[in-house]
């Protein structure tokens, strides 16, 4: 229970399905939610990146997760959900990018202290982009690292040099 | 009010740089032997003006060093001096080191000291006149803080009692002569001034008042006899009477000494006539209580005093001296009783100069807290005392651009049409019926042409004349071929030709390096020259001029030329071709641009390694541009770049492969065709070219470069476009060529990441997104995907390189 | 003061802007000219009051100017302060030889250069 002589950090996130899985991503990393428009494919590219829409004048990469996480593979349709995030990367610059999500649950407050760390499940799935565990309405939800997910070198978004 | 020297400090230093390259450019302009009177004092001038802004803010480094160039300067145009080349070097060196010395202090930065001081001691010795030089005025004693406003509340404390009693004061005796006025100053104005300094009686003198009818007013008859009472500086009396000192009889006794002062002249009490009042009677003044408060003070030390009202702007609470120092503050306050704000106040609208000040005043104290500053102190190494300026605003010189108000008028104007054209539009908008369809397609024709015309407004606003990087290369050329032993003329055309700033800015460097490649490596020295019958002078000719939507810069050397076999011969050694290979021109060329790859004997410390060429065409290439080379042995080289004119718009080509839709830049596109089966061959079994007159052009099946479904395979039912990038021709396979529109580029790597084969993507009419492509990253990514590897081939036009 | 109108003649921008602020700050009302040969311009278009002038500009230099403005009936006696760098006093004195009322040395002091003017403004 909460230490009242102590204060909590407390943040909030918000939860998302991805086929049976539910996940959660900072509030503050969010900066809106849209419906699914159509993307436009960029060349060679991993299948889960999905191309890139215009976002109000600006070019905006969109990822679909289930890919990603290697799930089983959704067509899209009128109920698919893009959030819209903010992502940091090493030299504090920031891009906006898009997730592809099935639906968007709530938003919900979780105390620092009672997100538990993912167990390990060796290399076969990588974690590294899970900042951890929590239960929220007695379900488990997945709490996303988001810089992590869309900085990491398998999505290879380090700026290449022209060859 | 304390003045803000932020404003000051920018005008200073633009003005300064100005004044360098003023300098710089007439010192290359001089003739040795003969003076032109005109361009020296050009020189000497823009000398004088930055000692003169230096002083302001006490940048006394600046201010010596530049006193000696402009000693030197006035000897060469009182023509003490006659003008030789190595004087004029060394004025150039100097332009250099004020240029040093302006930057680090504008950036805070350092500079050489080393290299100021000697070059300060050259100028200093070149002088004819020695005793001119101020030789060792160089500043190593303490440099003042930077200018900062003095801060003088002239309330001078006279307790008229204590010092009438003491007898402390001045017996001034005052005849000026019978046309001291004519210079415009007046002798009421003076005492004004010295009734400041304490408690002043008059005496008037009237004897030598010549009769009414005689009187000429312009001339000053009266003498007088002036006591002034109080704790008052010999100097500070001289300093009122030191215009006039030579155009009157002046004598100055203090009260305190023992033996009488000798009378000049009878002094009369009063006139006879006009009652009590004379010209000028016991001026009685009334003694009003004034502190002096004079500071040279740091910020932080006003604080310490108590005295918020000075709204120095903020960056200044940072200031440091040029070297180090120790300041001390010294706020001397006498106070008496009575001294209230009021009585202040009072002062304060008499004379401007008083600044209205919260003054703690202690009582009868006649010294207050001596404030010592330590300001922070740059470390000064021995021997390299290194000039450090901080300054809280540094300034980036190259995020504001200088515009010519007529674009800005212009610009003002197309808004001012749009706005228009909007009220019109939404007239029709609000009653419309079919009825009003031609009404709407008229207004809206206009807005497009309202757009269109501000765009090109606002994109010329960001575009600078060439010249502003042309004029680096006079001084430039001049040095280097000093250097190389080469006798060189410059010619420069088309300065005025604009081009983007940001354009301007990168291909700075590039331009360079083409331009000391072809004084190093392009143009031969005298004795070559003359052995191949042409004249010892070689030309080098920068030429800039606009064509269709670019800008196009020649680099043109009338020297040595490429030698295309030698480039051969150092191709096949690196590896770059095989003995076999028989690369057309264009191709061997081309080599040249390779990483690696120079054909320079020796390295010259010059223009380095020959790296440069394929950073130079790299950063051409960057900015959505093109270099090419043609050459003659023998008889010169011209580099020829082409740029965009602006890097957020291009005129543009859709076309349609499959579902999706690219964009061309229409500059990198030849032609179009549809393909005839026959023109198509096919090349060691997995490559397709096609004949297209007398040339073989390799075919790139986009659908299959980019994984899309194409609407067909079939190579007859869609279209070949005709594209060239980095000197290379390729034929790319669409469905469809859709319009031609401008694009605007929105940029991929803002949010996702550069990707070759793409120069950034657009925004369509209908919202979605389509991709430029890039065609030389085409070309590559095709080349790379070939399944050949470490295999040289032969196109009959083209060879690949494998690297 | 808020009514005595000065020229003043300088040809850096920085200068001209220094003393601008200072004057305007003693509520002087300040007209600017960037040569000698504007300064006399402006001087027979526009009354003033006072004339601050550098000593070295272009088109018409500072003591060129004074002897100018002294053969004009309106400033024969009206007060012209000279800008000088020169610290040497007989160069200081040239000043007066041409005609001028006084000098300011440069750098100035902004108080000094206020009561310098009171010497000459009523």
């Amino acid at each position: 229970m909460n230490d009242e002589t102590s204060p909590i950090a407390n943040k909030k996130y918000l939860t998302f399905v991805l086929a049976t899985e539910e996940y959660a991503v900072d509030i503050l990393r969010v900066q809106e939610i849209k419906g699914w428009n159509k993307v436009t494919k960029i060349p060679n590219t991993p299948d889960y990146i999905c191309g890139v829409i215009n976002l109000r004048g600006t070019i905006v990469p969109i990822i679909d997760l289930r890919l990603r996480f290697s799930l089983e593979e959704q067509t899209y349709g009128a109920m698919t959900v893009v959030v819209v995030v903010k992502v940091l990367s090493d030299n504090k610059k920031e891009r906006i990018m898009g997730i592809v999500v099935d639906a968007v649950s709530d938003v919900y407050d979780v105390p620092e202290n009672q997100i538990k760390p993912p167990p390990d499940f060796g290399s076969v799935i990588s974690t590294e982009f899970v900042k951890g565990l929590a239960t929220v309405d007695e379900k488990m939800v997945i709490i996303l690292d988001i810089d992590r997910l869309l900085n990491s070198k398998e999505l290879a978004l380090v700026e290449s040099i022209v060859q | 009010m304390p003045v803000d020297l932020t404003e000051v400090r920018k005008l200073f230093f633009e003005e300064s740089f100005e004044n360098l390259d003023v300098m710089e450019s007439s010192l290359l302009d001089l003739e040795v032997e003969t003076i032109d009177q005109e361009l020296i004092n050009n020189i000497f001038r823009a000398a004088h003006s930055i000692k003169g802004g230096a002083g302001i803010f006490k940048f006394d480094h600046v201010t010596d060093f530049a006193h000696a160039a402009e000693t030197l300067l006035d000897e060469m145009r009182n023509e003490d001096h006659l003008i030789t080349q190595s004087l004029i070097d060394l004025l150039l060196r100097s332009v250099d080191v004020l240029r040093m010395m302006l930057s680090a202090l504008q950036e805070a930065g350092t500079y050489d000291f080393q290299e100021a001081q000697a070059c300060q001691k050259e100028l200093q010795k070149a002088l004819k006149n020695q005793n001119e030089s101020e030789a060792d005025k160089t500043s190593q004693f303490i440099s003042p803080i930077e200018a900062r406003r003095f801060v003088t509340d002239k309330i001078l404390l006279e307790n008229t009692e204590e010092s009438l009693a003491t007898n402390q004061g001045w017996k001034i005796l005052f005849k000026p002569d019978l046309s001291m006025l004519k210079t415009g100053n007046d002798p009421i104005n003076l005492f004004r001034e010295l009734d400041q300094l304490g408690d002043l009686d008059v005496k008037v003198d009237t004897s030598q008042l010549p009769a009414l009818e005689d009187l000429d007013p312009q001339l000053c008859y009266l003498s007088w006899e002036l006591i002034l009472h109080g704790d008052v500086e010999r100097a500070e009396i001289d300093e009122i009477f030191e215009w006039v000192e030579d155009e009157c009889e002046l004598q100055i006794t203090s009260l305190e000494a023992p033996s009488e002062p000798v009378e000049v002249s009878p002094i009369v009490p009063t006139l006879p006539d006009a009652g009590e009042t004379g010209l000028f009677e016991q001026a009685e003044v009334s003694s009003k209580p004034e502190t002096v408060v004079q500071e040279t003070v740091d910020d932080i030390a006003l604080e310490e005093a108590e005295e918020p009202t000075f709204n120095k702007p903020e960056a200044e609470k940072e200031s440091v001296c040029e070297t180090e120092t120790r300041v001390e503050a010294v706020v001397e306050t006498e106070a008496s009783e009575g001294v209230s704000e009021s009585d202040t106040e009072l002062e304060v609208s008499d004379t401007p100069a008083v600044v209205e000040t919260a003054v703690s005043v202690d009582e009868k104290a006649t010294s207050a807290p001596d404030i010592s500053v330590p300001i922070k102190t740059p470390e000064v190494q021995k021997g390299a005392a290194e000039g450090v300026v901080h300054h809280a605003t540094t300034e980036a010189s190259s995020n504001s651009i200088r515009v010519n108000i007529d674009k800005i008028d212009s610009l003002i104007n197309m808004v001012g049409e749009l706005v228009i054209t909007q009220s019109m539009l939404d007239q029709i908008g609000e009653h419309f019926d079919s009825s009003r369809i031609t009404h709407l397609r008229d207004g809206l024709a206009q807005l497009e042409r309202n757009s269109r015309e501000l765009q090109e407004n606002v994109m010329r606003i960001r575009m600078l004349p060439i010249s502003y990087s042309f004029n680096r290369f006079p001084r430039l050329v001049h040095d280097l071929s000093a250097k190389l032993g080469k006798k060189i003329e410059l010619k420069l055309s088309g300065e005025q030709t604009e081009l983007d700033k940001t354009v301007l800015e990168k291909m700075s460097d590039p331009l360079v390096h083409l331009v000391r490649n072809a004084l190093d490596h392009g143009i031969e020295i005298p004795e070559l020259r003359r052995a191949a019958g042409k004249s010892e002078t070689g030309e080098l000719h920068l030429h800039a001029f606009h064509q269709g939507g670019n800008i196009i810069i020649q680099i043109n050397d009338d020297g040595a030329g490429f030698d295309l076999d030698k480039i051969r011969a150092k191709a096949i050694e690196k590896g770059f071709l095989n003995p076999e290979d028989h690369p057309s021109q264009e191709q061997l060329y081309d080599l040249i641009f390779q990483p690696g790859f120079s054909t320079a004997n020796q390295v010259s410390n010059v223009s380095g390694r020959g790296v440069g060429m394929d950073v130079v065409r790299r950063n051409i290439r960057a900015l959505g541009g093109s270099i090419e080379v043609k050459s003659q042995r023998g008889k010169g080289s011209t580099f020829t770049i082409r740029l965009p004119l602006t890097l957020a718009i291009l005129d543009g080509q859709l076309v349609r492969v499959g579902d999706e839709i690219y964009i061309l830049s229409l500059l990198s596109i030849i032609e179009s065709l549809r393909i005839k089966r026959n023109l198509v061959n096919s090349f060691a079994g997995f490559a397709e070219v096609y004949r297209l007159r007398d040339e073989y052009i390799p075919i790139l099946r986009l659908y299959d470069l980019f994984g899309i479904t194409p609407t067909s395979t079939q190579l007859e039912h869609g279209l070949l476009v005709i594209v060239e990038g980095d000197g290379q021709k390729m034929g790319l396979f669409v469905d469809e060529l859709l319009s031609q529109q401008q694009i605007v580029i929105k940029s991929l790597e803002s949010n996702y990441k550069k990707v070759e084969g793409l120069s950034g993507a657009t925004i369509l009419g209908d919202g979605s997104v389509a991709l430029i492509l890039d065609v030389a990253g085409l070309i590559h990514l095709f080349q790379s995907q070939i399944k050949a590897p470490h295999t040289r081939f032969h196109f009959l036009s083209g060879v690949r390189y494998e690297r | 003061m808020t009514d005595y109108n000065i020229l003043i003649s300088d040809d850096s921008v920085a200068m001209r802007q220094m003393l601008r602020l200072t004057l305007s700050d003693a509520a002087y009302h300040v007209t600017e000219a960037n040569n000698g040969k504007q300064a006399l311009e402006l001087a027979q278009s526009q009354s003033f009051d006072l004339i601050i002038t550098d000593v070295n500009m272009p088109l018409l230099d500072g003591l060129s100017l004074v002897r100018e403005l002294r053969a004009l009936p309106e400033y024969q006696f009206k007060p012209i302060l000279l800008l000088t760098t020169e610290t040497d006093p007989e160069k200081k004195k040239k000043a007066k030889t041409v005609g001028a009322t006084g000098w300011i040395i440069k750098p100035f002091d902004p108080d000094k250069l206020l009561a310098a003017i009171r010497k000459v403004l009523r």
